[in-house]
């Protein structure tokens, strides 16, 4: 293989990685579909219930990942993410407004990032 | 078009987050010496957030092999394998639509499209689809300001891509207050709590998602009464 690099220019060593990316990419997301949305029928029970379930699972795996390098060693580093979090809990059970909570989140991160 | 106007206001915390983050994109590939037809390539073909932070460091031949690329990125982008079984009966009536709908499938596009309720007045195929393009659009848009204008920006975002995080936490409620059973939300939060302490930051995010898919197999038969619709769309709940 890298024979095959040293073979090009480098942009087209680029763009040959560029495209192995995207196709990569495009494989994981269409695979669920190739899989089991092809020829017109019904999926299976089994895969309809998992995509019923896993919505409100991967959210919560989502939040943890986005939540994933909070440092508990400072105060600096999970004070702004924990209070923030809240903010936007406490925010959307008051008012339910999707746009109010976020905005009012992360306004209260990014006022915490610089004060602490 | 009230279908381009309703997508633009549930595509607004994606905006917050994909410009800035598409920002620092385009800034990282202008270090690292690749201008902004780069920027517009990645973001267009490829439209994958982590994967193209990623990418950046493969870029410029450092990296060993196509082959050693292809496993990287089937390995960071993993957990898309279970994003469209959510969407298998709701994208196949997109038509034409349908190839893009998948490609652009990504985290936040996923989760507005699990969240979102189309009023009934307006076109659901076309709302589905202006979101996913929006979305995307703020991506490559960010990307192009980030690599074009990204060391001379003059004020400082930092922490506005939390806005992605809250985005999640407002979504996950949703669920949460909508559903009839709330294992599926406790169960990917304690194995994705699990995850991140066996595994690290780093490598947690598919062990979580394969733990929990097992578990919801496994407890199909207790929880498939509570969470089976007749009649309702997967994806829309």
């Amino acid at each position: 293989m890298n024979v095959f690099f040293a073979a090009l220019p480098p942009y087209a060593a680029d763009i040959a990685i560029v495209l192995v990316v995207a196709l990569c990419t495009l494989l994981t997301r269409a695979l669920p579909f190739l899989l089991f949305g092809r020829g017109g029928k019904r999926p299976a029970p089994f895969i309809l219930y998992l995509g019923r379930v896993l919505p409100a699972a991967v959210m919560a795996i989502l939040v943890v990942y986005c939540l994933r390098t909070t440092d508990f060693a400072a105060a600096g580093g999970f004070v702004p993410q924990a209070v923030a979090v809240a903010a936007v809990a406490a925010l959307h059970l008051w008012k339910r407004n999707d746009l109010l909570s976020i905005a009012g989140g992360t306004a209260v991160y990014m006022l915490l990032l610089r004060v602490l | 078009m009230r279908e381009l106007k309703f997508a633009a206001r549930q595509t607004l915390p994606v905006f917050c987050g994909y410009i800035f983050l598409g920002i620092a994109f385009g800034l990282l590939l202008q270090q690292a010496g690749y201008g902004w037809g780069w920027a517009l390539l990645s973001s267009t073909l490829i439209y994958a957030g982590s994967m193209q932070f990623v990418l950046v460091q493969l870029l410029g031949g450092g990296f060993a092999s196509l082959a050693s690329v292809a496993l990287t990125t089937l390995s960071v982008n993993s957990r898309h394998l279970f994003y469209g079984l959510s969407f298998l009966e709701e994208f196949a009536k997109m038509g034409k639509a349908k190839p893009y709908m998948v490609f652009a499938l990504t985290d936040e596009t996923y989760s507005l499209l699990c969240g979102v309720r189309v009023p009934p007045e307006l076109d659901k195929k076309r709302a589905f689809f202006l979101i996913a393009l929006l979305d995307q659009s703020y991506w490559v848009l960010g990307g192009l300001i980030g690599n074009i204008l990204g060391s001379v920006l003059p004020f400082d975002m930092t922490g506005v891509d939390f806005a992605m995080t809250a985005l999640f936490v407002v979504i996950f409620l949703e669920q949460w207050l909508a559903a009839k059973s709330h294992a599926p939300a406790l169960l990917g939060l304690g194995f994705g709590l699990i995850c991140l302490l066996v595994f690290g930051p780093d490598a947690f995010l598919l062990p979580a998602l394969v733990c929990t898919v097992l578990a919801l197999g496994l407890a199909r038969g207790r929880l498939a009464p509570a969470v089976d619709a007749p009649g309702e769309e997967a994806g829309t709940e």
